[in-house]
């Protein structure tokens, strides 16, 4: 507008010397017009110079808390896959030598399908996809699938589906879906994140390697400076050790409770205790055998972690280790036939440290034990047969990662777990793809 | 027991005044120093990690969990550098003032424009962050545009004492100006001076003195160096020598060592944050120890 008779102006200027007077008057205006814009201008140019030099030359002068500038980010069109959950894969895959190559078997126990230590030769073993995200302000999602090999074919597992609550009060969260029971410090973790190529000896017996269910969960945690949490689970007791969903599909509840914290900068801690309690319904192990009956499980343990200055980057050190007990009361009916009462108490426990001897490096050492009441003569010929052997395994491993997302493994067991002695050698590796893993303690 | 409960009585009374302090839960020193400067007396911040460890590998410790649970206001640096460890705390503390998209939740890197924003997102490229680099407390002039957000927030959180944040802004950010327009003036023969880094730590550092980075010790971010990376830096040194090394107190010096000893390039060891030399015990000290390290090997 001003432009379009400026423009006018000026070609009033250079059309020069045929005017008329009303076209004067006309140019008088307009000219007086420009002239007022002019001052405007640059009134308003000195008065931005001069925030500008107050702005440079006096620090005193104070900003409004209000008047904060936060960088706009680039307007971008927001693109389909922008609002994708983070999504994580973990290819996990092993080569193993067991010599001898038994089948599988801990006298005296009743151990689940994916209780053994691995296959022989070349296995990709567990490889996963996880996907996480927000689902809104209150709640977030997480969803894991593990791909497998069992018995020569690849099966795909639901291993996580849960959400949970992000903003309810007072320190609680509750959770619901399939996930990693919360009990034991070990449970939670997913295989790929652990310091061996297989379980500890009584996580294997006892929970399968891992006790995961469908239910809920509460949590809470104490407003205290010393971490304490406590929660609660009730469970569908569809997975070893409970079994056949109980209970109208209600069959397995949980408490646990641990404590933690530093100890000075370099050194953290932690202790909790669990107990689990499951219905076993027509619960199989081994080959055929069966039971029906109550699992009762208590779980102690705890995790130390040392840090010069609480910085692991050159050398770090981890203790941790755990004791079970369980009861079992039910019926046992082997595979050869035959209804067995079976009342009895099992210990087990773990104990093992990983050192981190130079950066990349880890060397760990495994101590796993477990142990059983004998059941009596009448057992005798089936797998609860003690034999005489008090089952028990040493683990040795070193590692190397080249960076946070790849890890190479080697590892030997003395796996003194049945009759005769078994020697296993693995070599792991394990790789992340996509998103950052979380640093648990 | 008369006494137990009078005790207890006169614990809960005295301790009733300390809740309404604002708890502010600092991923990096300097944060916890700088809301310490805005907030003074109406705060109590700590700081999650020390200047003698890396904020890239921290674990959500028991005891960090514990703290975030009782947390007014989270601030840490963002931009990716906690993304191990972060939004797992978040996810532990079960505290909703604090999580992101609330006023309880800060994120400093939001404040200030990233630089270093890597062209290609691959982890090939070692351990990169998308949103560019997250070191920012390096430039003094940062950490103004965070001391203001934070005073925002603060005021948010805690209302009834806004005017006393602005107060604390307003002296904080006249001493901190004046402090700038020192260190400026002092640094100006650090210009073009040139550099080997152990990580790049220093981008802000040298974006504001004009200080130039010629080579990285590590390979690539979060990558230790193996012995041909080092050989190739000392044949690059041999070429065009650097005037100095730098590392952070927290940063393993082995390789900064053995450069040195085969290039004479002298290795410099900065507090990178507060607490990270005897000198650096506050953000203004934290400068002066770093100008003072860069001047006295200057070229």
């Amino acid at each position: 507008m001003y432009i379009r008779r400026v423009v006018i102006v000026l070609l009033g200027a250079v059309s020069g010397s045929t005017v008329t007077a009303s076209e004067l008057t006309e140019i008088d205006l307009l000219r007086d017009e420009l002239s007022e814009i002019r001052q405007a201008y640059e009134a308003r140019i000195q008065a931005l110079e001069d925030r500008i030099e107050s702005l440079q030359h006096a620090p005193e002068k104070s900003v409004a808390v209000t008047d904060v500038a936060i960088p706009e980010a680039a307007a971008v069109q927001e693109k389909p896959g922008d609002f994708n959950p983070s999504i994580g894969v973990v290819l996990v895959g092993t080569a193993a030598g067991f010599s001898p190559d038994n089948e599988f078997a801990v006298p005296g126990f009743m151990p689940g399908e994916e209780a053994g230590q691995g296959e022989d030769g070349f296995s990709v073993g567990e490889s996963e996809i996880n996907a996480k995200a927000n689902i809104d302000d209150r709640f977030f999602g997480n969803f894991t699938l593990a791909v497998a090999d069992e018995d020569g074919s690849t099966e795909v597992e639901l291993e996580e589906a849960w959400f949970e609550t992000l903003a309810l009060p007072h320190g609680l969260k509750l959770r619901g879906g399939r996930f990693f029971s919360g009990i034991g410090y070990r449970n939670q973790f997913h295989r790929h994140a652990d310091d061996f190529v297989d379980r500890s000896l009584p996580y294997r017996v006892f929970l399968n390697g891992q006790y995961l269910d469908d239910g809920i969960q509460a949590r809470w945690l104490a407003p205290t400076d010393l971490f304490v949490e406590v929660g609660a689970e009730w469970l569908r007791g569809a997975k070893f050790p409970a079994g056949g969903s109980g209970h109208d599909g209600k069959g397995a509840w949980s408490l646990f409770g641990r404590a933690g914290g530093d100890i000075g900068v370099s050194h953290s801690w932690q202790a909790g205790l669990s107990w689990l309690s499951a219905r076993a319904k027509d619960r199989d192990s081994g080959d055929g055998d069966n039971f029906d009956g109550d699992v009762d499980l208590a779980l102690l343990d705890g995790v130390w972690k040392w840090a010069p200055s609480g910085n692991p980057y050159r050398n770090n050190f981890k203790l941790e280790g755990a004791l079970f007990w369980q009861n079992q009361d039910g019926v046992f009916t082997p595979d050869s036939g035959g209804a067995l009462d079976y009342d009895e108490d099992q210990w087990g426990g773990y104990l093992k440290g990983v050192y981190q001897f130079m950066p990349q490096w880890r060397a760990g050492m495994r101590y796993a034990w477990v142990d059983t009441d004998d059941p009596g003569s009448a057992f005798t010929g089936t797998s609860l047969d003690t034999l005489g052997v008090s089952p028990k395994i040493y683990t040795a491993m070193l590692d190397w990662s080249h960076s946070e997302f790849s890890r190479l493994r080697l590892q030997y067991s003395r796996d003194d777990s049945d009759v005769k002695a078994v020697d296993r050698f693995y070599l792991q590796y394990i790789m992340s793809l996509g998103a950052h893993g979380a640093h648990q303690f | 027991m008369f006494r137990c409960i009078l005790l207890l009585g006169i614990m809960v009374a005295t301790s009733a005044p300390a809740a309404a302090v604002v708890s502010i839960f600092a991923c990096e020193p300097e944060w916890a120093a700088l809301a310490q400067e805005v907030g003074r007396e109406l705060v109590e911040a700590t700081s999650a990690t020390t200047a003698m460890q890396d904020p890239h590998h921290i674990q959500a410790r028991p005891s960090l969990i514990a703290r975030m649970r009782r947390a007014d206001l989270v601030i840490c640096t963002g931009a990716g550098l906690e993304t191990g460890w972060l939004p797992l705390l978040l996810r532990r503390a079960n505290n909703p003032q604090v999580q992101p998209g609330q006023p309880g939740y800060l994120e400093a890197a939001s404040a200030v424009s990233l630089l270093d924003r890597p062209q290609r997102l691959d982890r090939a490229e070692g351990d990169i962050h998308a949103q560019g680099n997250p070191h920012i407390q390096m430039n003094p002039n940062n950490l103004t545009a965070v001391a203001k957000l934070l005073a925002q927030r603060l005021s948010i959180i805690d209302p009834d004492k806004a005017r006393q944040y602005q107060t604390n802004l307003d002296g904080f950010l006249s001493r901190w100006q004046l402090a700038i327009d020192r260190w400026e003036q002092a640094a100006a023969p650090l210009k073009g001076m040139t550099l080997v880094v152990q990580h790049r730590s220093w981008v802000y550092l040298s974006h504001w003195l004009g200080l130039e980075r010629v080579a990285t010790i590590e390979p690539k971010p979060g990558i230790p160096p193996g012995s041909g990376d080092l050989a190739r830096l000392v044949a690059q040194m041999e070429r065009q020598p650097a005037d100095a090394i730098l590392y952070a107190a927290y940063q393993d010096d082995r390789g900064v060592t053995w450069l040195s000893e085969h290039t004479g390039i002298v290795g410099v060891e900065l507090p990178f944050t507060v607490g990270g030399s005897e000198v650096a015990q506050d953000l203004f000290g934290l400068f002066d120890d770093t100008l003072n390290k860069l001047l006295a090997v200057a070229p």
